[in-house]
């Protein structure tokens, strides 16, 4: 075989690079220590001015900037100051009030109904065998199912009315509850319920010390989903039939071509599903503060 | 008065274990094992890993029956795990008073939290403690419900060398407190001379081979009495001839 010759880089690249490579050094010195010039600050204040919401305020301002320029027509999608007039506009006709109150209505007594059922199904049959016989299998094919696949079903039973609706909320935020739930109480950890055992702690003392506690996250994980998909029900409901609410605020803007009204439906579910999620988020603050990923230890 | 009783209750009842044995599928990792404790005694198991220690704890513990023979221990049992167990999502005081009922339950936890030198820190998550302290918690949890038997298994097996020397001193001054018996599973043959009453090496399923220690502090430091016992101990788990 020939020669394999490795040649010297570091020779050939000269001193300063063969120093970098062959000891290649990091320095960590405490966050705010680092040398900053002023101008080093004003480029990371100027890239993420908002953080998160740098990216929405900046497709905001260029939705505005083309609506103004002509680019995008009114009725294709009107400018963002244009929908917030139209909401207030509404809201003086007394239109947007009553509606938004009847939706949120429905999704409250849905929201209220699902996750009660969805909880106590999920206790059930996360700590009891046979309450995981009891109820399963019946969630497990419910969850195949799709939410809007149940809605031709349900008008067929239940008619066109309230209950249609509210119950299709509580499908949505039932199903998800439960799974999470059962899941969480399963996946406590084995070894610490072993561990409570030895210590004579009785069954009162497992269940309210760890159990809850311990399926906490996956309750709170549960509660995300099931607000979301309450949510996705109440839109579905309210879309298909309804002669008030958000749902028919949208179906009544698309039927006259008033695209502000529709964009106005599709803001308040967006901040409806912002709210939902923050609340859940604080909620997190408040119970998980034990977990070793809130506020690095 | 109470405490008076208690103590008898203790005396009357020590460790018995007769021939017992302990399968997994066709294995039989304890075949026909006896062992005593007395009260107030610690004993020490030594053995290779795999041979069953941790088994044979978790008989005494009542977390797992026997395949035969029988096991007679205390009613009030305690366990410390090699891992510290504690609940995450609870503050230290709330860990210790686990099994706790009655008023004066957090008093009790404070107290021993005291004595495992970890007042003022009743108020910490489980994340906040280094693995000394989490240990000594658990510790804590183990002995506050004044049990008649302790059992630790590797207990301080994560622990750094200066760390561990700590809780020799803690497990010595609280034997003399507590007075209950402890059967303590370790890899380390120091650790082993530091504290025992009893020395116990197993192999093949049985108890191999026991050895009183009856020596001073000073002796268990540095004698010679002490490098004899080590040697013995060594050639009962067949590491004669090595260190
Ligand atoms: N649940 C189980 N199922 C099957 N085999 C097991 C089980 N628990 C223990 N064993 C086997 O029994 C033997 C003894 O295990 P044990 O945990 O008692 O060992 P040990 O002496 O504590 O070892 P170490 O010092 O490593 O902790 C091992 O060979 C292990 O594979
Ligand atoms: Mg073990």
């Amino acid at each position: 075989m020939t020669e394999v010759r490795i040649p010297a880089p570091a020779v050939i690249k000269g001193p300063d690079a063969a120093t970098k490579n062959e000891r290649a050094r990091e320095v960590f010195v405490p966050r705010g220590a680092r040398r900053r010039t002023t101008l080093g600050t004003l480029r990371e204040r100027l890239r993420w001015p908002l953080g998160v919401y740098t990216t929405p305020v900046v497709i905001l301002i260029a939705w505005e900037a083309l609506a103004r320029a002509g680019v995008l027509t009114k009725t294709y999608a009107p400018a963002p100051t244009s929908i917030v007039n139209s909401a207030v506009d509404l809201w003086q006709q007394g239109v947007l009030g009553p509606d938004l109150a009847i939706s949120l209505q429905r999704a409250g007594l849905g929201l209220a109904l699902g996750l009660t059922v969805g909880i106590v199904a999920g206790v059930l049959g996360g700590l009891l065998r046979s309450g995981e016989y009891l109820f399963n299998g019946v969630v497990q094919v419910l969850n195949t199912i799709p939410l809007l696949a149940v809605l031709p079903l349900m008008i067929v039973w239940f008619g066109i009315d309230e209950l249609t609706k509210v119950l299709l909320i509580s499908f949505g935020a039932g199903v998800p509850m439960y799974l999470n739930l059962f899941a969480a109480i399963r996946g406590v950890d084995q070894r610490l319920i072993e561990m409570t055992r030895t210590t004579g702690a009785g069954t009162w003392r497992l269940v309210t010390r760890v159990l809850v506690p311990g399926s906490l996250p996956g309750f709170l994980v549960g509660l995300r989903f099931s607000l979301a998909y309450s949510v996705l029900g109440l839109v579905a409901a309210e879309t298909v039939n309804a002669d008030q609410g958000l749902g028919f605020l949208i179906t009544q803007g698309q039927t006259y071509l008033q695209t502000n009204q529709v964009f106005v439906g599709l803001v308040i579910y967006s901040l409806l599903g912002l709210l939902a999620d923050q609340f859940v988020r604080a909620l997190e603050r408040v119970l998980l503060r034990w977990r070793p990923s809130y506020e690095a230890s | 008065m109470s405490s008076a009783v208690a103590t008898d209750l203790r005396r009357s009842t020590g460790v018995v274990v007769e021939r017992v044995v302990r399968r997994f599928g066709d294995r039989t990792v304890l075949d026909q094992l006896d062992l005593t404790i007395a009260d107030g005694e610690l004993v020490i198991l030594l053995g290779p890993s795999g041979c069953g220690k941790s088994t044979l704890l978790r008989l005494l513990a009542g977390l797992d029956r026997p395949d035969g023979g029988r096991v007679e221990v205390p009613a009030k049992r305690a366990i410390v795990f090699q891992a510290d167990r504690l609940l995450p999502w609870q503050r230290v005081l709330r860990n210790v008073t686990l099994g706790l009922h009655g008023p004066d339950a957090e008093q009790r936890a404070r107290d021993v939290l005291a004595e495992v030198g970890l007042s003022g820190r009743e108020r910490a998550w489980p994340k906040e403690l280094s693995g000394g302290e989490a240990q000594r918690v658990s510790l804590a949890r183990a002995l506050v419900s004044e049990p008649g038997l302790v059992l630790l298994d590797e207990p301080f097996a994560a622990l750094d060398a200066i760390t561990r020397l700590r809780m020799h001193d803690l497990v010595r001054a609280l034997r003399t407190r507590h007075q209950a018996a402890m059967l303590l599973v370790t890899h380390d043959i120091d650790e082993a001379i530091a504290l025992a009453d009893r020395v116990l090496v197993m192999s093949d399923g049985r108890i191999g081979g026991s050895h009183e220690v009856h020596l001073s502090a000073a002796d268990r430091e540095a004698s010679v009495a002490r490098e004899e016992l080590r040697a013995r101990l060594l050639e009962d788990l067949g590491l004669a001839g090595r260190h």
